[in-house]
């Protein structure tokens, strides 16, 4: 019986002896010291980096089609039905990319994955891209191990509460108890701006969006806080939709986009740049439906984007017409946002900062040249 | 037991009064917990009785019962399961005409081929048509396997072990085309997805904790140092955390490039944390074998391999059946727990259902459900190793 | 197993079977070296190529979520660890709770198992068939979704008499808050256990002495009772004043308040975990044999003292070891806080995890925490098993 003990005793030392050593140098004494240290030496960095450039594609286009992590539980954005299909704008971004690898926007496996372990499974190779209405932040670029491709949708912070409460702005909910869901930006921002306004509450914290909701719907809380376009989408979904307010009150820029793992820029590239085609077929007035006639356009550069002139897919390792297969199955930006979450949609939020430049919105794209 | 042997007064034995008065109300003390517990049985029937028929809404059931199931299985793809369960009931049906005791099995075989073919009738579409060929192969299996001999017995222990094999392959088929399209795992879910993830956790985990026991026993002190520290370390913390690990860290550790899906993931974490109970299990049976044997078999020439595999392990594993089926069950209500790390088994799924706008609100009914579908496979399970302790008489020596 | 002495000498090495053992030791060590050195290996390169190494630096670094409730007085601003230390003392609580509450309804259904009175025996066992069945995963989201949360909102709360308020909010009842004099009266307190151990102290040798023993287990607490009252009321106030919830603007304020979460999962924990403590306690009381029981009454003991003198000991031999064996259950069975919200030592690791991105740090931790508390467990176990083993000689 006592014999048993010893080697877990050796295993607790061996553990804290590799985590120790593995951290390379003492823990910073005080505790708003950055990351421990610079992470390996630069020369590392700069031979791992090329080793990575190009296996991504490699790897997808061998295994015939696209592993994308994405959401099933945000109408919308991303959400799988009683019949198992997908739907939503960051579903449609996974559809697109295959489509521009393989041209074949079905070429793609939807893995739902959590909050909890999305960018474990990006780093760990599991999926090939993050599609999942994942905020942009310093960390998550960096630490994380994962590169922000570019922002398909600009979202904020909000909070929503029953009609009745009578609540309106962020000092009605002073002694309140606020609904949010474990592991994301929206828990952070939320203590910090309570804690800006100096306003108590109480968090109820909870491990995914149904159960947050769920216990929203119960009254468990007087608010449920997360992105405004989750709000809005989660809100169609509650037992009495109109029964229930999106406060006017935006606590945080939230950035969403896809994301993928460091070390590779060529797969960096070809995610990029089908957002970019994305949003440049909007502004160019290239749909779905006229794709085939443009490909004879007078705009020198909407002929580049679809290979009818130049050499651009080449540059980024794909085929002339990549750009085209997007727009033809998928559609342009603009054909994405309406059918998920345009006016005939149940999620419809309106346009706003998701317009492109030239209608007051941040849609830029650089140009294809 | 004096009572037995003195019979009491003729009154007392026959009249309800007299049986009441002896059992229940001898004695103050007695009158007076009777009277609360009968309190207490009626208040809780009487609240679950009126819930069940008349506040509950049990749309959500009927709607969402192929979900609750089976999952997002393709419809197209069903019969694979249904075929898996008719092999499972001839493989029953063989087994309670085999290991039975005489009326007892008659009538636990009956029973259950009654149970298919009521089944049958509450259901609609195909699924009655396989469960009434079901209850009959039920039925044939046991009729076919009838004063059957050591031969047939064999055949039947075979195809225990190769039944659920058949059963993880037909679900998941070959390739692309072809008669049997691969199911991915993604689309595994709801009682069936339950049910793989406790049968491979059996399957599985049974030669890894037999072969952790033997080397816990060793007296190589490497080998047995391992064991200990691996089955002590499973044991010592919550399955959630090796679930965890297993979903978390297992991508971390393999090669880059190699994956593998999240099923098998969840599947290779309950296998270990299986192993770790069961050799401690085993350890226990072989423990309990008389150190005679081990010299007998010593005596006989055997070499420490064979003595352990003819004749101490078999004693072994034979004495802690009833131990071993206890674990099995605590395995099936455990699997639960990957519904926490995004896995759609029976406790996934309902979370998805309860997602539903329809079925807001619906949580009593729909985990009511759940709870009892859990418990009746759990009880079934006690309930058949009971039986079969007393047919086999193992667990008594 | 039993190695037979070699009747030649001299065996060339490789026929030589403790070589050979010694051998096949070095083969596996070395395999499972390797195996573990390929894992960690491909683990370190992963992590490296995305430009982040191990460590436990991390853990320093700001927390910046709010917990729903904690025992010590963690913030948004503190550090990671201190989020983590609240977690632990969240499981320390729900288990230390869990394990007296479960343990009083253990005994009770133990010992209607074995009443005479066949409706209570039965309910017993249809109430151990029941929770033996049932998935405690289910059984807790169950208590917490179908129960708990559906009581009323805070604004039509019920009032339940003795001021304790229910709603889905929480449950509050009347608590006492520190008045001035409290520091004071803890010294009361302390002094009374003092005398308390010194009671039990004094009368075990003196019953060792004379063989006639007064009754420790019921001297100790009075005189402990006695101490306290005398602080209590020989003090210029009352240590504690009586502070009662009340519902005040948007929640239950005042008393103390026990969250929807807590409450799930303390009565899952309990309700389920006392089924088998029922079993464990039944099973010790029956192995008592009855001979025992008879004879004590033939040396005219009462029937209290065979219970005290005679049962008890031995059934409790018995028991104790399972029995930690549950209570460590429940504590491992807490971790499955995280399906009902309630902020225990796993689900906050697990929330810290989700914001650092720190996965194969935080689930070591937890498992090193976890396995700490097996270890202590192990540790009494032996201490107990020896202490029985002397006693029986």
């Amino acid at each position: 019986m006592t014999k048993k003990l010893y080697p877990i005793l050796g295993l607790l030392l061996a553990t804290a002896v590799l985590l120790a050593a593995c951290g390379g140098s003492p823990a910073p004494a005080t505790g708003d010291a950055p990351v421990e240290q610079p992470t390996a030496a630069p020369a590392e960095v700069i031979f791992t980096t090329p080793s990575g450039y190009g296996v991504t594609l490699e790897a997808v286009q061998s295994r015939g089609n696209l592993i994308c992590g994405v959401n099933s539980q945000v109408p919308g954005f991303g959400y799988v039905d009683a019949d198992g299909n997908f739907s939503g704008v960051d579903v449609d971004y996974c559809r697109a990319l295959a489509a521009a690898i393989f041209g074949d926007a079905d070429a793609v496996e939807f893995r739902p994955v959590t909050a909890a372990e999305r960018f474990t499974a990006l780093q760990s190779g599991e999926i090939d891209v993050l599609s999942r209405n994942t905020t942009w932040s310093t960390l998550r670029d960096t630490e994380l191990g994962g590169n922000f491709v570019h922002t398909t949708f600009y979202d904020g912070q909000g909070l929503m509460v029953r009609e009745d409460s009578g609540i309106t702005d962020i000092a009605g909910l002073d002694g309140g108890t606020i609904c949010v869901q474990t592991g994301t930006t929206t828990e952070l921002n939320l203590a910090d701006v309570f804690a800006a306004a100096g306003v108590s509450y109480t968090p109820a914290v909870f491990e995914d969006a149904d159960g947050t909701f769920a216990a929203y719907a119960e009254g468990r809380c007087d608010a449920v806080t997360t992105d405004k376009s989750g709000l809005v989408s989660r809100r169609t979904v509650l037992a009495d939709p109109e029964a229930h307010v999106i406060l006017d009150v935006t606590m945080s820029k939230e950035p969403l986009g896809p994301m993928v793992r460091h070390g590779d820029d060529q797969w960096f590239d070809i995610a990029q740049w089908t957002v970019f085609a994305l949003i440049s077929a909007e502004e160019f007035g290239v749909t779905s439906a006229n794709v085939d006639s443009m490909m004879t356009s007078s705009n020198p550069e909407v002929l580049r984007m679809l290979g009818a002139e130049g050499e651009l897919g080449a540059a980024l390792g794909l085929s002339a017409d990549w750009a085209y297969n997007i727009i033809s199955q998928v559609g342009n930006y603009e054909e994405v946002y309406n059918r998920s979450l345009g006016p005939d949609t149940p999620t419809y939020i309106p346009r706003g900062l998701n317009s492109l430049y030239t209608e007051g919105g941040l849609l830029y794209a650089p140009p294809f040249r | 037991m004096s009572e037995a042997i003195m019979k009491p007064p003729l009154a007392e034995r026959q009249t309800l009064l007299g049986w009441l008065r002896k059992n229940l109300f001898n004695s103050w003390s007695n009158a007076i917990l009777t009277v609360a517990a009968a309190w207490l049985t009626f208040v809780t029937l009487r609240g679950l009785i009126t819930w069940v028929f008349t506040e509950a809404d049990w749309a959500v059931i009927q709607t969402n019962l192929r979900l609750i199931l089976l999952g997002q299985y393709p419809i197209a793809q069903v019969w694979r399961i249904w075929v898996s369960m008719l092999l499972l009931s001839f493989l029953i049906g063989n087994s309670l005409s085999i290991w039975g005791k005489g009326k007892t099995s008659t009538r636990f075989t009956i029973g259950l081929v009654a149970l298919l073919v009521a089944l049958a009738f509450v259901v609609s579409g195909p699924s009655r048509t396989w469960l009434l060929a079901m209850g009959a192969l039920l039925a044939a299996g046991w009729w076919l396997a009838r004063g059957a001999g050591k031969a047939m017995r064999s055949v039947v222990g075979i195809g225990w072990v190769i039944w659920p094999l058949i059963f993880i392959l037909l679900l998941r088929g070959f390739g692309d085309g072809g008669p049997l399209p691969q199911v991915g795992t993604n689309l595994w879910g709801g009682l069936m997805l339950t049910f793989m993830l406790t049968i491979v956790g059996i399957v599985f985990s049974f030669p890894i904790g037999v072969l952790l026991a033997l080397g816990r026993q060793s007296d190589l002190r490497i080998v047995r140092w391992f064991c200990i520290t691996f089955i002590e370390v499973v044991r010592g913390v919550p399955l959630i955390t090796i679930l965890f690990m297993a979903q978390l860290m297992l991508p971390l550790f393999l090669p880059s490039g190699v994956t593998i899906d999240r099923v098998l993931r969840a599947m290779v974490g309950i296998t270990l944390f299986s192993a770790a109970y069961l050799a401690e299990n085993v350890r226990g049976g072989l423990q309990a074998i008389p150190k005679g044997q081990y010299e007998a078999a010593y005596a006989l020439g055997l070499s420490t391999t064979l003595s352990m595999g003819l004749i101490i392990l078999p004693q072994a594993l034979r004495l802690i059946i009833p131990i071993l089926v206890g674990q099995f069950i605590a395995l099936f209500k455990d699997t639960a727990l990957v519904a926490i790390v995004g896995l759609f088994d029976l406790v996934g799924i309902a979370r998805t259902v309860l997602a539903q706008p329809a079925f807001l609100g619906t949580h009593r009914e729909v985990y009511a459900f759940i709870s009892l579908l859990y418990w009746v496979f759990s009880y079934a399970m006690s309930y058949v190793s009971i039986r079969l302790e007393d047919s086999l008489g193992v667990g008594k020596r | 197993m039993a190695n037979a002495p070699k009747a030649h000498a001299n065996p060339p090495f490789w026929r030589d079977e403790r070589a050979l053992r010694l051998l096949a030791q070095l083969a596996f060590g070395a395999a499972v070296l390797f195996f573990g050195y390929i894992l960690i290996q491909n683990m370190v390169n992963g992590l490296r190529q995305q430009g982040t190494t191990l460590g436990i630096g991390f853990l320093q670094n700001t927390a910046g979520f709010d917990l729903a409730e904690t025992l010590n007085d963690y913030t948004r601003s503190s550090a990671y660890i201190q989020a983590f230390l609240a977690g632990l003392y969240n499981t320390l609580l729900v288990s230390a709770v869990g394990i007296v509450l479960s343990t009083i309804l253990g005994i009770i259904l133990g010992v209607a198992r074995l009443s005479s009175n066949v409706l209570v025996r039965t309910l017993a066992t249809a109430y151990l068939e029941l929770m033996r069945n049932l998935s405690l995963l289910v059984f807790l989201i169950f208590w917490y979704l179908g129960v708990f949360l559906k009581l009323p909102l805070v604004r039509d709360a019920i009032n339940w008499p003795g001021n304790i308020i229910l709603s889905n909010r929480g449950i509050g009842i009347p608590w006492g808050i520190p008045t001035e004099t409290w520091p004071a009266f803890k010294l009361f307190l302390f002094g009374g256990l003092l005398l308390a151990l010194a009671i039990i102290v004094i009368f075990h040798f003196q019953g060792k002495r004379t063989g006639k023993a007064p009754l420790a287990i019921v001297w100790a607490p009075l005189a402990f009772i006695a101490v306290a009252v005398a602080g209590w009321f020989l003090q210029p106030a009352a240590p504690l004043s009586l502070d009662l919830p009340a519902v005040q603007g948007l929640n239950i304020r005042g008393g103390r308040i026990f969250t929807p979460e807590f409450m799930a999962l303390v009565s899952g924990l309990v309700l389920y975990t006392a089924a088998f403590i029922g079993e464990v306690v039944r099973a010790g009381i029956q192995a008592v044999s009855k001979g025992q029981v008879e004879a004590a009454r033939a040396i005219g003991l009462t029937s209290f003292q065979t219970l005290r003198l005679v049962v008890f000991p031995q059934a409790l031999q018995v028991i104790i070891p399972p029995l930690t064996s549950q209570y460590l259950n429940l504590t491992k069975n807490s971790s499955l806080a995280i399906a009902v919200g309630y902020p225990d030592l796993f689900y906050v690791s697990n929330t810290i995890l989700n914001q650092s991105g720190r996965a194969v740090e935080m689930i070591t931790l937890v498992m090193l925490t976890y396995l700490m508390f097996s270890l202590i467990t192990s540790i009494f176990m032996n201490w107990y098993n020896a202490r029985v083993r002397l006693v029986e000689r």
